[in-house]
């Protein structure tokens, strides 16, 4: 057994010091703040109120610049939704379709099959209106960014004042967990940002958790899934391993 | 493995044991990791999510048809005149190789609709055409009624109805 | 050294197929009677759970390919959607994500024990050189099919490396335009990359079939680097080697399953999940871990020609590495100056990959051309170290080594103890 320690030792020894070295950009970037996240860990699963109150939160504060082109509204089923809750919201949505026995696109409500629209029709569009900037898509932020989950929060939640000496361009605002700095997007939550539908106290601080749970989910909807089949097969195959172990053990017993 | 046994005094019944679990846990793990990579093949979500459309029907005169595209196969949807309507209802049951009556295959007698795949070999029919005036594959000249039912040929069944629901008098809703 | 074709069967069915197709012989004698010295110690795993990742590569990446599409518009929609629509895609496309760097450690270290025990030395070679094959051809299809998700690190990936060839004098930049299709990296090249990525494990497969024969007709080598002297040193592949194959894929497998279900990610680079963008480079260019090293030394030379004829050097250097080595003992075990230098090799072959990864400045340069020289000094002094050194005694044989380890004097502590013996 002693050899098989050495060789996973060995092994961790040789893959830790290669594995993704974590580029932040120049700069000193302010290191993100720890949260702890009800998905994360081996058993970790998504706080349904937080990801609703999440969506809540994206579909009236980050919805104006954000899209979120990869979930479509029966992937809200999953977070908790009903379908007829599910189906309200979709409707709540126009979509363009078509074309229609005419030839021409016409407007219809969202159905459980439409993926939720984006704000702008292209992305000169979205620059237009933002000053230049391009606001991302969201589906993907969490998995998109060094830092995940905690380097969203802290964005959200680290605006400040520039230190003296730092003069921020015109259009742009202060953030030391922002690369550089310096983002131009303006600060997303504040405090009473958002009305929850389930009482919840509205604290920047509570916004900032919902909507990144919610986007911790929109960017990989099947975590559940991955760890609850993770600890089944990690448990399956150490019993495997030491069954094997044994069987291994009795084949060589009579080696010399 | 079985003929390793040494006999050279391990008890057999411990080393017999071992092989079997091993050999159990082995089936197990291969057949779990089998069907996710069979299950892949499955309709994925998204194409699951798209298997209903609605149709608006009050452009439709009668004696015509249209045809739409639901999960990929082309669906017929014909507005029936009353000569076909009661071509279809008067046909005795001994006639037909797969016995269905007409008011069975549509809900409204003026509107019959059917998934337009011949039940021989998966070909579009022609509507309107072969012996019994209404639609004929050619690909092996199966002849179907005026209700979709398979009158000759070599096709099996009859054109398959998809499952649909009116919304409202004149929209329904397939799948 | 295959075993005689000693098989027999009284099963009809198998007769009248073995007179026809001597396939069930042919599996006896190579991996059943197949005589394997019996001293091999753990290190001697990595072979077949690197072909047991080949398979698996090649399986998931086939049924990946159901469901993605080579375009430059739809690649990295293709991938969310294996990712999130079709049944078991998270856990297909992370396998194979993850795989292809569990096959890269468990090659690695198949790579180092073979320098450790002096496996590449006669009558080897050409089984050495077919690994290396292997090799090279692994770290082409792995980076053409990081390239398919069509992030920004597949994107500006395959522009660096793609761009490596503009450093050939006159027809460079030809080479570069013809590799891309075009004038840069486009819809041609994912293209193409696609179809060659497909390609390329079926070659590694045909590759390894000649690396499995040249193992075959002198059998392996082992941690002591004596040949065998008769019967008593070996035993039979199967059950000894088999249970013991089979037991190093579980422990290989729950280390494998343990990053794959809970950090798949752990070895990507987040920037891979933004879409690719023509007009935007990532701040830092990094490519996967298990080409930090040579992305290292291409760092390490100012010059682009140099530094591209470093880069690929220190790969083809691996062929005359018989040659370099002018000791007649194989195993480390018994040189006790070559074993120094193989672990200051391994050492800065970890230093070369932590330097890959980190951005080009300040004290990184000189750490990474000091790096890069050792990598190659390693190389230049080991002639020399074959004429001075002066190797310990080798034991009469494999049995009298292994009897002699029982009895508690093992001729070296590190390695193969008694659990080798169950």
């Amino acid at each position: 057994m002693r050899k098989f320690f050495l060789i996973a030792a060995f092994t961790a020894l040789f893959a830790s010091p290669l594995a993704t070295p974590v580029a932040l950009a120049a700069g000193d970037v302010e290191h993100p703040l720890e949260i702890k996240w009800n998905h994360g860990g081996v058993f970790g699963t998504f706080d349904r109120a937080a990801v609703q109150r999440g969506l809540q939160v994206y579909r009236e504060v980050c919805s104006g610049c954000h899209g979120l082109k990869y979930i479509a509204f029966r992937n809200l089923l999953e977070i908790g939704l009903n379908e007829d809750q599910a189906k309200a919201i979709a409707a709540e949505y126009t979509m363009i379709d078509g074309p229609d026995n005419e030839g021409e696109m016409f407007e219809r409500p969202g159905k459980l099959s439409d993926y939720l629209p984006s704000p702008f029709d292209n992305e000169m569009a979205a620059r237009a209106s933002n000053n230049g900037a391009l606001p991302p898509d969201l589906s993907l932020m969490v998995k998109a960014r060094a830092g995940a989950e905690n380097y969203l929060y802290s964005l959200l939640v680290g605006y400040s004042d520039a230190p003296d000496g730092v003069t921020v361009a015109e259009g742009m605002n202060y953030n030391p967990y922002f690369p550089g700095h310096q983002i131009a997007m303006a600060p997303p939550v504040d405090d009473e940002a958002v009305d929850y539908i389930d009482g919840t106290k509205n604290s920047k601080e509570q916004i900032a958790k919902d909507v990144v749970t919610f986007l911790a989910w929109a960017a990989e909807p099947t975590l559940e899934a991955r760890k609850r089949m993770g600890v089944k097969v990690v448990l399956y195959l150490l019993i495997l391993t030491f069954v094997l172990y044994l069987v291994k053990r009795k084949v060589w017993a009579d080696v010399h | 493995m079985a003929d390793s046994t040494g006999g050279d005094g391990h008890d057999p019944s411990r080393r017999d044991f071992l092989y079997v679990a091993a050999g159990g846990l082995g089936v197990v793990g291969v057949a779990g990791a089998v069907w996710p990579m069979i299950d892949q093949m499955n309709p994925s979500q998204d194409v699951l999510a798209l298997s209903s459309i609605e149709v608006d029907l009050s452009g439709i005169e009668e004696g015509q048809s249209i045809t739409v595209s639901w999960r990929g196969k082309p669906v017929f949807i014909r507005h029936r005149t009353a000569a076909e309507i009661s071509e279809a209802a008067d046909v005795s049951m001994a006639d037909l190789p797969d016995p269905e009556s007409d008011a069975a295959r549509a809900e409204k007698p003026e509107w019959l609709i059917l998934v337009g795949v011949c039940t021989h070999l998966g070909c579009v029919p022609l509507g309107q055409q072969g012996e019994y005036n209404g639609w004929f594959c050619p690909c092996h000249g199966s002849h179907y009624d005026t209700s979709g039912r398979i009158r000759k040929g070599p096709a099996p069944l009859n054109l398959p109805v998809p499952d649909y629901v009116y919304l409202d008098d004149n929209n329904i809703k397939i799948g | 050294m295959s075993g005689h074709s000693s098989f027999e069967s009284n099963n009809a069915i198998v007769k009248w197929i073995e007179y026809r197709l001597p396939i069930f012989s042919f599996i006896h004698s190579s991996a059943v009677v197949y005589p394997t010295p019996k001293n091999l110690n753990y290190w001697w795993n990595m072979g077949s759970l690197a072909g047991v990742m080949l398979v698996l590569q090649i399986v998931t990446g086939i049924i990946l390919a159901m469901h993605y599409t080579p375009h430059a518009d739809l690649a990295f929609a293709s991938t969310e959607h294996i990712m999130r629509d079709v049944n078991y895609g998270w856990l297909l496309r992370y396998m194979h994500a993850n795989g292809g760097s569990m096959f890269f450690i468990v090659v690695y270290i198949h790579i180092l024990r073979g320098m450790y025990y002096g496996s590449y030395k006669a009558p080897r070679e050409i089984l050495w050189w077919m690994g290396i094959i292997i090799f090279i051809l692994m770290m082409a299809t792995a980076f053409m099919g990081y390239v398919l998700p069509w992030g920004q690190m597949s994107f500006w990936g395959a522009t660096v490396i793609t761009s490596l060839f503009s450093a050939v004098p006159i027809v460079g930049d030809s080479i570069v335009t013809f590799l891309w299709g075009g004038y840069s990296v486009d819809q041609p090249t994912l293209n193409r990359f696609y179809s060659l990525h497909y390609l390329m494990p079926f070659v590694i497969f045909g590759v390894v079939f000649v690396h499995l024969w040249a193992l075959h007709h002198h059998g392996s080598n082992n941690p002591l680097g004596i040949d065998r002297k008769g019967p008593q040193d070996s035993i039979p592949f199967h059950p000894y080697y088999t249970v013991k194959d089979l037991y190093g894929m579980g422990v290989f497998g729950t280390i494998f399953a343990v990053v794959l279900f809970f950090a798949p990610n752990y070895m990507g680079h987040p920037d891979n999940y933004i879409p690719a963008n023509p007009l935007v480079t990532p701040a830092h260019i990094v490519p996967e871990w298990y080409f930090l090293p040579f992305y290292a030394i291409l760092r390490a030379i100012p010059d682009k020609l140099f530094g591209v004829v470093a880069m690929f050097g220190s790969l083809l250097i691996l062929f005359v590495l018989p040659w370099l080595d002018t000791s007649k003992v194989r195993s480390a075990r018994f040189r006790p100056v070559y074993k120094m230098l193989f672990w200051a090799f391994f050492i800065d072959c970890l230093v070369l990959g932590y330097i890959g990864g980190k951005p080009p400045e300040g004290i990184f340069i000189v750490a990474g051309r000091l790096a890069t020289a050792l990598y190659f000094l390693f190389f230049l002094v080991l002639p020399f170290i074959g004429w001075f050194e002066r190797p310990k005694k080798l034991p009469d044989s494999i049995s009298t080594a292994v009897l002699d380890s029982g009895g508690g004097g093992a001729p070296d502590g590190a390695a193969a103890k008694a659990e080798d013996r169950g």
